[in-house]
């Protein structure tokens, strides 16, 4: 018993930063939770939704470097199985008006936490029939499956009436409004995916990344080990849709059009591709940004007859802004750093050196 | 399930698979061409496909230019893109590591896909019409689209003269020496750049001419009309065995009447005929990895 507490004590000693920034964080999110807007709320959920579907992204493309484009196949396995069984019995006869529920679904419906891992053990069955294939080969299979994989699922959900209600769409899907089953969801992953990357399975993973036939001569199981970051993943990614559908109170196969995909693609490689905490940040930067950038599709004028503004260009803005960082800061915010406290300090004193060399310079160098 | 099926009709579909997979066998060379030399797949080719299809849209229906001026227009403007899209998107990256060029590659296709929606908007624009070739015609019966037969001439003839292109000629050479072996082909002095340029080009030309012939078919454009077809005709390269050009046109072609028939026989799964493609994708990376002609490729240390 003493040497446990001992233990606990060495441990806040070495992370008392870590500890404080932690209660900070859920005092944060406590008093957002009770002070804020409707919108903001809605907004600081998503992109927590996002951190989620994001880091799950950056573990299989980033920390395994295999490049899956299915964010959006298993995000929509994850949002309909929630849908499907949480909304309550008796308003389902109105949603599924075309064409009534399948009788063995009908009558069944789960608490939300029932239905959310549901969805994502759903999403992992569906990622081991698309990897079964895949990542047994070397290649870029995997891009182009998964791709394919969810505009499958997109056109099958579209063509089973009785289960997902077809084009409609379900709707009144109870919804969660408190900031914590998003953030408590993300804190959970994001802690999970820090082991899992300091682990001997996240050390093979990156052998992977690295050089695979280097990998395969040290003993790593390529398959093997391909698979369990690809499933991993696409247990977070379901996870994440499950929490979307709940978000919005509706799922619609339109929503999970591709292009989902790209907004997280985006996301990993400005944060960098095998950071944590650079995706974390990424996250919030263009969750936030595409909301703050929505004046560019509003119609206005420049000059006599020029409508320059108007619907599409924040997208065009967005896909832009990929390409110049691939382009041309390929590392993205962090590249493969994490922002551990040492790592701020050695910014901190490089900033500080830089603003002393020059004092008349402005430039202070970004994070 | 074989419901009314006659030999007539069964015939039309036939003539049918043909046409859509000779459309399928043309934008897949562009794929697999590609691939052969900067082993990428590039996601843009689809989108490229897309622009074709509005050059020849703007230059008919809007500009009122006479249709044989604007398809050669339409080629040469989508030339001309298919090689800026690599000079500006693909060859600063050509030491990267391969993920950034994959994710470049997918940057153009959503910009492309983005700039066509904001400057054309996402609504669909009608074709303009082709009577000549969509006024059906009878033969003992069987009624046929001019189009539909078109298409698979216009294909063969393009692909036998890219199949002249490649055996024949010095570009031809140069590309296959290039795909064999990137680095030895540099030490022995053959322009790199100007082949991977060259080999855009003309896939970039098969897309065009695939875009006028699809929009005669099915006369409709708009933005994200490129991604399906992108996508199945690049899983068509990969099924006749990627980097190989007969084989991408054999892809091409067994996708295409796969899917025509299996609509012809099982009415109700219309819904799924976008399906069909990705299973026979999985099928084929489960039991030939390398395709039907590809060559088995080992990675080297």
């Amino acid at each position: 018993m003493k040497e446990t507490q001992n233990n606990i004590g060495a441990y806040l000693k070495l992370h008392w930063k870590t500890a404080v920034f932690l209660v900070v964080l859920l005092v944060g999110i406590g008093l957002a939770d009770n002070f804020v807007d409707s919108y903001v709320r809605r907004l600081l959920n998503l992109c927590a939704i996002y951190v989620i579907v994001s880091l799950a992204m950056n573990l299989v493309n980033g920390f395994t470097g295999q490049f899956s484009l299915g964010q959006a196949g298993f995000m929509a396995i994850g949002a309909y199985t929630v849908a499907v069984f949480t909304v309550p019995i008796e308003s389902r006869a109105a949603i599924f008006y075309l064409e009534p529920m399948a009788p063995f679904l009908a009558n069944i419906q789960l608490p939300f936490i029932v239905a959310l891992i549901l969805g994502g053990l759903a999403s992992v069955v569906a990622a081991f029939f698309i990897g079964s294939p895949c990542l047994r080969l070397r290649g870029d299979y995997l891009a182009i499956a998964t791709l394919g994989f969810s505009e499958i699922i997109r056109i099958v959900f579209t063509n089973t009436q009785s289960i997902t209600n077809g084009a409609l769409g379900i709707k009144s899907i109870p919804t969660i409004s408190s900031l914590w089953w998003t953030y408590g969801t993300a804190l959970l992953i994001i802690i999970a995916t820090v082991l899992l990357i300091n682990s001997t399975y996240g050390r093979a993973f990156k052998s992977i990344r690295e050089d695979e036939i280097a990998a395969e001569a040290m003993g790593v199981g390529l398959f093997k080990t391909k698979m369990t970051s690809f499933l991993i993943g696409a247990f977070f990614t379901g996870v994440g849709g499950g929490l979307f559908a709940a978000l919005l109170g509706t799922v619609d196969p339109k929503q999970f059009y591709f292009t989902l995909t790209y907004n997280f693609l985006l996301i990993i490689v400005l944060g960098g591709m095998g950071s944590i905490s650079g995706t974390i940040i990424a996250s919030f930067v263009v969750t936030l940004g595409q909301e703050a950038l929505r004046f560019l599709d509003e119609p206005m004028a420049f000059g006599l007859d020029l409508p320059i503004f108007r619907p599409g260009l924040r997208m065009v803005v967005f896909s832009f802004l990929l390409m110049v960082i691939v382009l041309f800061y390929r590392k993205g915010l962090m590249g493969t750093n994490e922002l551990t406290w040492d790592f701020m300090a050695l910014k901190y004193q490089s900033i500080k050196k830089k603003l002393g060399g020059k004092k008349t310079s402005n430039e202070g160098g970004g994070n | 399930m074989v419901v009314g099926m006659t030999m007539e009709t069964f015939l039309q579909q036939l003539i049918n698979g043909l046409s859509v997979g000779s459309l399928y066998a043309l934008i897949a060379i562009g794929y697999t061409m590609v691939y052969g030399i900067l082993r990428l797949i590039n996601f843009a080719h689809g989108d490229i496909f897309m622009m074709a299809a509005y050059f020849t849209y703007f230059g008919i229906a809007v500009f009122v230019i006479p249709w044989y001026i604007t398809f050669i227009i339409t080629i040469g403007l989508t030339m001309l893109l298919g090689v800026t899209i690599e000079r500006v998107a693909y060859r600063p990256l050509r030491d990267a590591p391969k993920t950034s060029l994959l994710i470049s590659a997918i940057g153009v296709s959503f910009l492309l896909e983005n700039v066509a929606t904001y400057l054309f908007s996402g609504k669909p624009q009608a074709f303009p019409e082709f009577p000549l070739m969509t006024t059906p015609f009878f033969i003992g019966g069987l009624s046929f689209q001019p189009v539909s037969i078109v298409i698979p001439i216009v294909a063969f003839v393009l692909m036998s003269a890219l199949l002249y292109i490649i055996n024949k000629t010095k570009i031809g050479m140069a590309m296959r020496a290039v795909a064999v072996d990137y680095d030895t082909a540099k030490l022995m002095g053959i322009k790199i750049n100007g082949v991977i340029s060259s080999t855009f080009a003309i896939g970039s030309a098969l897309a065009a001419v695939g875009a006028i012939l699809w929009c005669m078919k099915y006369p409709s454009v708009l933005p994200l009309m490129g991604v399906v077809p992108g996508l199945k005709c690049f899983i068509a390269a990969v099924i006749g065995g990627i980097g190989n050009v007969k084989g991408a046109v054999l892809g091409g072609l067994i996708l295409g009447f796969s899917e025509v028939l299996m609509v012809a026989f099982f009415p109700a799964l219309t819904g799924y005929r976008d399906a069909i493609a990705f299973v026979i994708l999985i099928i084929i990376l489960l039991f030939l990895p390398n395709g039907l002609l590809g060559k088995k490729y080992m990675e080297k240390v």
